[in-house]
């Protein structure tokens, strides 16, 4: 009896082997016989693709990373530094294989607020540009760097949310109407983030090197992001053993989804102070700390038919809010618009799947589009948007 | 105040400008090149990193070489040869070829140029007023080429219609008397001529004024050939590489070794693509020019000259004091393409 289960275990295995085993023999095969050559591919000139992933100055230095993110070796032959040669060093030498980083030392008296382009020129004489578009020293990632990141993320990310929060004893005296408008204006409110985000994480998934896929990349956050949070939903339900969602699971929800969409926008904040692109964005600054009070009403709105405790509340503040710290803190010491991409991805998929638990909450079984188009829902959407909106053009 | 849209602030925060990863399809694959890395530098940071391998062209030779004297009498009898003729001139006989070959324009940057001999500029030719010019010329690269000799000729070795190119392959001589006396050029003319000429096919050709009654006419001076040129590395009609002979920066790191007292004389050629004009600025000193090199008599005296592509002119010098001075395209952007080079003055030693 064990023996036969192992044998069939055994034929299992073969079953699933065999493909790959032949596959592999496949590539031996592609490899040692190389068919391009037959019509000349191995005749073509090379495809050169290089990008520049970080740029930072220092006094009288510039450092670059490029990547070279195209299937064939591509070999530095020389930098210009706003047309002309200058001298540079490399980290790992000057041919980099595909995927390959090296890091360039050039040592260039640049000029603080002015334009500077640095030009890659290959051995074929292929060239790539990055331009840098006001010169200012990078910061270094010290304590005093830490410590402004940390407030740039308070006052972005966790007081508005908090502040948002305190209308809680508000809503939790609304009457039926009011909770609908409520409910529908925060779905309002999380729609627009949902487009904004989707826009600016799509943008910025066509810069990234082609290697990385970012689309690919975008599309996995969104959907993982969905899914997960429906399944951390469940699990949520399952522990509290409610019949229905709960206002506190639904709260805590949305609480997690703004919570994934403002680490992506502390990224970028933290970035764009790094790269010293922000100087001027107190404004900015501003403009977010008005936008994101938005996204405090859009926690609390679940809760307006439980008891919430003050722990409570904070808890959902920390949740939302904090990312953003966390999110300045990354972006401003280690950014890469790959990260950025991935979690505007997420970000996307976790308002969604937000939107759809809210509406699941208000119409348990009805249909969807018929409670929209009611005039305290419809308002509350119209409402929401023009709020996202309004802010959002200080922003923008 | 600048103004930012959320969106491009956004994108300027996401490197939205580090964009660099055009694809391109590059010339033609480069044989392993050992390149030097963290090449140590000199004081002044600016200029190209590493030195080009000088094998098979060195612009320090290329200075002083015309009529393949830089080759063996064996090896050089292949390309040149002169026979004098009844009445005290010579029949000079060159065998030139064009053919495809990536040059070294710059430390570990190659251009895939069509070349004359191998080489560019191509080869300097030299004849004294009255010569014989016969050019045996065969079409090695992989497109129609022609010579095209400034100077006095008649129109079928003019090489420029349609029916002068010679195809891959084939031949054609070009056969003429040298005049006028001067410093002139030859460049192949197949259309489209601006690709012929940026791609590498071109060279000097200098005529001798002639002896009378056993009087040079030119003083003996220390000779050094120049052409102003420039390479297109990545086709988008503008120059990546200025050099004087191809190679950018060459002569900071090997200056042009002159004596100091002594007449030296340039022969310089502009054939610089793309750009209207070309420059040359010698400092710490002043120079005689004869434009095109047709008079004698200097007809200016300057420290910068200025040519449109085809001019040339016969400059010449003395240095008053030893040590190093710089010379470049007065066009700083030239300069620091790679246009830019030094004089090395010595004193003149008795003794040698």
């Amino acid at each position: 009896m064990t023996a036969e289960i192992q044998k069939s275990t055994g034929r299992l295995w073969l079953i699933a082997l065999t493909p790959l085993v032949l596959l592999g023999a496949l590539l031996v095969v592609i490899v040692q016989t190389w068919p391009g050559n037959a019509i000349g591919v191995s005749q073509h000139p090379p495809v050169e693709e290089l990008s520049f992933s970080t740029a930072k100055l220092r006094p009288n230095e510039i450092l670059i990373t490029v990547f070279n993110d195209g299937p064939d070796t591509v070999t530095i032959g020389q930098i210009q530094v706003d047309d002309a040669y200058w001298a540079f060093t490399s980290d790992v030498g000057t041919t980099l294989s595909h995927l390959q980083s090296a890091r360039l030392t050039i040592p260039y008296p640049w000029v603080e607020g002015e334009q500077h382009t640095v030009r890659v020129v290959t051995s074929t004489g292929a060239t790539f540009d990055h331009e840098i578009s006001v010169a200012v020293e990078t910061p270094r990632p010290d304590l005093r760097y830490f410590l402004a990141f940390t407030l740039i993320g308070t006052y972005v990310g966790v007081i508005p949310v908090a502040l948002g929060l305190l209308w809680f004893p508000l809503v939790a005296r609304l009457g039926r109407t009011g909770l609908a408008f409520l409910l529908s204006l925060t779905v309002g409110l999380l729609l627009f983030l949902m487009v904004d985000a989707g826009q600016e994480g799509l943008e910025m998934a066509l810069v990234v090197p082609e290697s990385y896929q970012g689309v690919m990349l975008f599309g996995f956050g969104v959907f993982g992001a969905y899914l997960g949070l429906e399944l951390l939903g469940g699990w949520l339900r399952g522990k509290r053993q409610a019949t229905a969602t709960s206002g506190w699971t639904l709260a805590l929800l949305v609480a997690i989804g703004i919570g994934l969409h403002n680490f992506g926008e502390g990224l970028a904040i933290g970035a764009a102070f790094a790269l010293g692109e922000a100087g001027l964005g107190t404004l900015l600054i501003v403009g977010f700390t008005l936008h994101n009070t938005t996204e405090g009403l859009a926690i609390v709105a679940p809760l307006a038919r439980d008891r919430a405790k003050i722990s409570e509340l904070v808890k959902l503040g920390v949740v939302g809010g904090a990312p953003t710290i966390a999110g300045a803190w990354l972006g401003g010491l280690v950014y890469s618009p790959l990260w950025a991409v991935m979690f505007l991805g997420i970000g996307v998929g976790a308002i969604a799947q937000v939107v759809v638990q809210i509406l699941r909450q208000v119409v348990p079984d009805g249909p969807v589009m018929r409670f929209l188009s009611t005039a305290p829902a419809l308002s509350g959407l119209s409402v929401g948007f023009v709020l996202m909106y309004a802010t959002g053009m200080l922003v923008g | 105040m600048k103004r930012l849209s959320r969106r491009s602030w956004l994108q300027v925060a996401g490197l939205g400008s580090l964009a660099g990863g055009t694809t391109r399809i590059a010339s033609r694959s480069v044989g392993a090149q050992e390149e030097g890395d963290n090449v140590p530098q000199r004081p002044h940071q600016m200029g190209a990193v590493g030195r080009v391998s000088t094998e098979s062209f060195d612009p320090s030779v290329f200075l002083r070489t015309w009529n393949f004297s830089d080759l063996t009498q064996v090896e050089r009898r292949r390309f040149y040869r002169e026979t004098p003729r009844k009445d005290g001139t010579m029949l000079r006989e060159y065998e030139l070829f064009s053919v495809d070959r990536e040059v070294e324009i710059a430390p570990g940057v190659f251009f895939p140029a069509w070349t004359y001999n191998g080489q560019v500029p191509g080869p300097t030719l030299r004849a004294t007023e009255g010569d014989r010019i016969r050019v045996n010329f065969l079409n090695q690269g992989s497109h129609p080429h022609t010579i095209h000799f400034h100077g006095w000729h008649p129109p079928e070795v003019d090489g420029s219609l349609p029916e002068h190119e010679v195809r891959p392959g084939e031949r054609f001589v070009y056969e003429f008397d040298a005049e006028p006396f001067g410093v002139h050029l030859y460049h192949c003319h197949a259309t489209p001529l601006r690709r012929h000429i940026h791609k590498g096919l071109y060279g000097t050709f200098i005529i001798d004024p002639k002896e009378v009654d056993g009087m040079v006419h030119r003083e003996p001076a220390d000779e050094l050939v120049m052409v102003m040129n420039a390479f297109d590395t990545n086709f988008d009609a503008e120059n990546e590489v200025y050099a004087v002979n191809t190679v950018a920066h060459h002569h900071m790191h090997d200056p042009i070794r002159v004596r100091v007292g002594q007449l030296v004389r340039i022969y310089l050629v502009n054939l610089t693509e793309f750009d209207l004009i070309n420059s040359i600025h010698m400092h710490g000193m002043f120079f005689d020019v004869m434009r095109t090199g047709t008079q004698l008599k200097p007809s200016e005296t300057t420290d910068t000259l200025m040519l449109c592509q085809g001019e040339r002119a016969v400059i010449e010098t003395k240095f008053r004091y030893p040590g190093e001075f710089m010379f470049h395209a007065h066009q700083s952007e030239f300069a620091e393409l790679g246009w830019m080079g030094l004089f090395s003055a010595e004193e003149h030693r008795r003794d040698s």
